[in-house]
């Protein structure tokens, strides 16, 4: 189902490396479906934002040559057990996603 | 003079986007963008225009930008790229897949402590250079590697 996020958080000194696993077909709109012959329209995440403790840290902008099912790895500094990291999707008809994961 | 071209480059790129969202039903009023959606470098169809269109023309070619990436990829739909960079001050870093039909693959803004590193899964065409490039103290650096691809990413 698109939309899921799965989010893991580990901490390495003040370190958090963070990984985001989200559901999404990432339709570039270049592809075919093979059943009717037609292409199938383009959707795809193309914006998402991390935040720690509610402030922003990473900022992306994607295009459709992000892979399906999309992944993310990013890493903050200054981070303890315990703090909040959210990351909120867009895609391009304007539906969002959300997660959000307790620094272990 | 950065901030002001970057200001420029994006309302110029974009104009009325953000007007256009609103009568999309894609913006509730009051929502706001976290940085408006940069068509221009998604859809440029050269590296070259993606990378002026994103604020990385002129970059210079550094060995301190590490792209991890396959020697050869099996599937073109899903390859592996994680990228650390070494230049002090790195705020941004944006991916780009040379020979893809659009080359722009994804642009990352890091602030309050993310470090430059991202890792990400990409769909790549066939084989190319993928080539990373970083805003750092002012300034834009780029490096590539290239990437076979046995099966290609991008269409049916």
């Amino acid at each position: 189902m698109a939309g899921e996020m799965k989010m893991r958080a580990a901490l390495s000194g003040d370190v958090a490396e963070v990984k985001v696993l989200m559901s999404h077909p990432m339709e570039s709109g270049l592809r075919k479906d093979a059943k009717t012959d037609k292409l199938v329209p383009a959707l795809f995440i193309n914006q998402v934002v991390a935040t720690l403790n509610g402030k922003t840290v990473v900022d992306a902008q994607w295009g459709a040559a992000i892979s399906k099912n999309p992944f993310l790895g990013f890493k903050v500094k200054g981070v303890k057990a315990g703090d909040k990291v959210a990351v909120e999707a867009v895609d391009n008809s304007g539906v969002k996603f959300n997660g959000e994961v307790a620094v272990a | 003079m950065d901030q002001l071209r970057r200001t420029f480059l994006k309302s110029a790129g974009v104009a009325g986007s953000v007007v256009f969202a609103i009568s999309a039903g894609l913006l509730k009023s009051g929502e706001v963008l976290a940085a408006a959606w940069n068509t221009n470098a998604f859809t440029a169809k050269t590296i070259a225009d993606a990378m002026a269109a994103s604020g990385f023309k002129d970059s210079v070619e550094s060995k301190d930008i590490e792209i991890k990436a396959p020697e050869i990829a099996e599937n073109g739909q899903v390859v592996p790229v994680e990228v650390a960079s070494k230049i002090p001050g790195t705020t941004s870093i944006a991916i780009f897949v040379e020979k893809n039909p659009t080359p722009m693959v994804g642009s990352f803004e890091l602030m309050a402590g993310a470090e430059p590193y991202i890792s990400t899964r990409i769909k790549m065409g066939q084989t190319s250079l993928v080539r990373v490039a970083v805003k750092a103290g002012g300034k834009t650096y780029s490096a590539t590697k290239e990437v076979k691809v046995t099966i290609g990413g991008c269409g049916g």
